[in-house]
């Protein structure tokens, strides 16, 4: 008799101080509901997170290695998007 | 991705070039089935460690002897857990399930660290296991936190954050212990004494004599030696024992200025093999334990699949 | 009165340190992980409240005893724990259906309790509302997962409350001393609990396909210290340390 286990959620924990949600881990539950409650009990035992989020693996969609050089390569070559392309004057230094 | 030997080796190269470059390796990426092989035994045994870890301490949990410590080994055997969840959601990147990596457990395929086998039996064993074993561990783990696969690598960065109140607690009981009564401070001997060796067992066999240990170094899935660590644990612990006003049990234990390390005797690698052999008081109540708990949690998780199926459906009924 | 409110805090404090330890018994022999870490934190709360009362009870002794004398220095007929809170933990059926009878009355009792005219059972109080909250809140669904769910988790809570029923009316008990602590302000009227617990406990059940115990019996003492054998059992092994080696630090 297969014993299936529950789905499987990814966790992202937002700290009080932060902007971002962050990957911290993933965990085992029936559905979204349960899935939170237990985040809360595994991932915020030390008060590191003021927003949970849960999310079923299966509908996480990454990009592949493979296609890393069509999606990413291109954007290596645009150095004018960063700021420090830039070369300011030592007075108007600030931006 | 091709498949001709040019085009393999090609990306085994690019592999092992990312790993010289001290880049992390994701989930998504091309590895060597070896490499994920490799990892799915090292992360799965350490999580089961965890695992099995929170038996012989919680094996005191109904006879702490203040509620400040009753508290404390709770929150203690809890985190153990916790780490087995974090180190089993790194698994589970690679392509294995929780089921699949719990049947090896009890199967006998995986193993988990055998300084479990090692029975509990007085309260100072609970302040030994926290100084020695979680020391142990956290030398080794701080190590870890640098090896080359990412979720591996951030899960060892969340444990060895929770590890080192792992280690005062425990401390803080010999401490206490030792500054007792007579009885007390025998304890605290006594508990050193059986506790001291097996925890120099667990940094493992000399490295020349470990199968994994090349190959593991070669893609900093290991970044540093047994030896190297084991070395690492004696120097930080020798004086906490001294401290504590407590003898560890080797005659051959002695400072060694040219080394600027302490030489210690040579472990008894022959019980090592015993008690791996199975032959350890607990290697057969450790897995009995974890498994007889599994299968009793068997209707339950029968129950919450079904509920869950029926609440499908009865949304389903609804919207229809 | 200081007399009075003592008695009443070591009850509660007694109440929550018995159920925190026999939850306490869950690690490592849950149905898996996640609730393994789930059960240790509902366990956790309670010693931790356990430890609030027991430390209010030392300062209104006055008298240099500590939390830890509390709990490990009394024997069975001192404890004033009421008797639904000491038994075995059971299966996790048992477990389920005593956590969420117990979590639904903590819920509207500590409610109460925030307005006492003690300011520092209306602090304990305020704090464990926030913990009962969120217990409920897990139990409640073990109810209805386990009730709706298969025939065998159905039978073994269905079971569960029929074994534990008659334990419930001693949560609505009020002894004289409750009587006199409830005139003053201070107290919780237990029995003016017992029509919105006996709605929302039966609504669930409802709701998990259960049915209400049709209950014929009920068991009560711990107020008085007459407790179960269970209890002597539970001490023996809690207290063994402070007994076998008297007097010392830990």
């Amino acid at each position: 008799m297969s014993d299936q286990l529950m789905p499987l959620f990814e966790v992202f924990v937002r700290s009080r101080r932060g902007l971002d949600h962050k990957h911290v881990g993933s965990l085992h539950a029936e559905n979204h509901e349960q899935a939170l409650e237990y985040a809360r009990d595994t991932y915020t035992r030390r008060s590191e997170g003021v927003s949970l989020w849960v999310v079923k693996s299966s509908d996480i969609v990454s990009s592949q290695e493979e296609d890393s050089a069509s999606f990413y390569d291109p954007m290596d070559d645009k150095p004018y998007r960063h700021a420090t392309h830039y070369e300011l004057p030592a007075e108007v230094n600030n931006m | 991705m091709s498949d001709t030997l040019i085009g393999n080796e090609h990306v085994q190269a690019r592999f092992q070039e990312r790993i010289d470059a001290e880049q992390r390796i994701e989930p998504k990426d091309w590895m060597p089935e070896a490499y994920r092989r490799n990892l799915i035994r090292q992360i799965s045994q350490h999580a089961h460690s965890e695992v099995i870890g929170m038996q012989p301490e919680g094996n005191w949990l109904t006879r702490a002897p203040t509620l400040r410590r009753k508290a404390v080994l709770l929150a203690k055997v809890q985190d153990e857990g916790g780490h087995g969840l974090y180190l089993y959601s790194a698994a589970e990147t690679l392509g294995i399930t929780r089921e699949e990596l719990v049947e090896a457990l009890h199967g006998g395929r995986a193993k988990y660290a055998s300084i479990f086998n090692y029975p509990s039996l007085t309260w100072a064993d609970i302040g030994a296991i926290g100084w020695l074993v979680d020391g142990a561990a956290i030398v080794n783990q701080i190590s870890l936190q640098r090896t080359s696969y990412g979720p591996y690598s951030r899960a060892m960065i969340r444990i060895c954050k929770e590890e080192s109140f792992h280690q005062r607690q425990g401390y803080e009981i010999i401490l206490t212990l030792a500054k007792g009564s007579d009885e007390q401070k025998q304890m605290a001997q006594d508990a050193l004494n059986r506790w001291w060796w097996p925890s120099l067992m667990m940094f493992g066999p000399h490295d020349a004599e470990s199968a994994h240990s090349a190959q593991s170094m070669k893609w900093k899935i290991k970044r540093q030696s047994n030896d190297d660590l084991r070395q690492k644990f004696v120097d930080q612990t020798v004086p906490q024992a001294e401290f504590a006003g407590l003898r560890i049990p080797d005659a051959d234990l002695r400072w060694n200025e040219e080394r600027g390390h302490y030489d210690f005797g040579e472990i008894d690698w022959d019980e090592f093999q015993r008690v791996i052999a199975g032959n350890g008081i607990c290697n057969r109540e450790r897995l009995a334990h974890h498994k007889k708990a599994h299968d009793e949690g068997e209707w339950v998780r029968e129950a919450m699949r079904a509920h869950e199926a029926k609440k499908r459906a009865r949304k389903a009924r609804d919207a229809a | 009165m200081t007399d009075d409110l003592k008695e009443y805090v070591i009850g509660l404090a007694d109440d929550a340190l018995t159920l925190g330890h026999r939850l306490s018994e869950w690690s490592s022999n849950a149905p898996f992980l996640e609730e393994d870490l789930a059960l240790s934190n509902v366990a956790l709360d309670f010693i931790g409240r356990a430890r609030m009362f027991y430390q209010l009870a030392a300062e209104l002794a006055d008298d240099g005893s500590t939390e830890d004398d509390y709990a490990f220095l009394r024997d069975c007929r001192e404890y004033r724990n009421l008797l639904i809170y000491e038994l075995p933990r059971g299966d996790f059926a048992m477990t389920c259906a005593r956590q969420f009878l117990i979590d639904q009355f903590n819920v509207l009792f500590l409610e109460r309790l925030c307005e006492s005219a003690e300011a520092r059972l209306a602090a304990i109080a305020a704090k464990s509302l926030k913990e009962s909250r969120y217990h409920l809140r897990r139990s409640r669904e073990w109810m209805l997962r386990l009730g709706d769910g298969t025939d065998e988790s159905h039978a073994r809570l269905q079971q569960s409350l029929e074994q534990i029923w008659g334990y419930t009316p001693e949560m609505f008990a009020m002894g004289a001393l409750e009587q006199r602590l409830l005139q003053a302000g201070v107290a919780v009227d237990r029995a003016a609990l017992r029509a919105p617990w006996s709605s929302a406990v039966e609504s669930v059940l409802s709701e998990a396909t259960l049915s209400v115990p049709a209950c014929d019996w009920e068991v009560s003492g711990g107020r008085e210290g007459l407790h179960t054998e269970h209890l002597g059992f539970m001490l023996a092994e809690m207290q063994f340390l402070q007994r076998a080696y008297p007097g010392q630090q830990w």
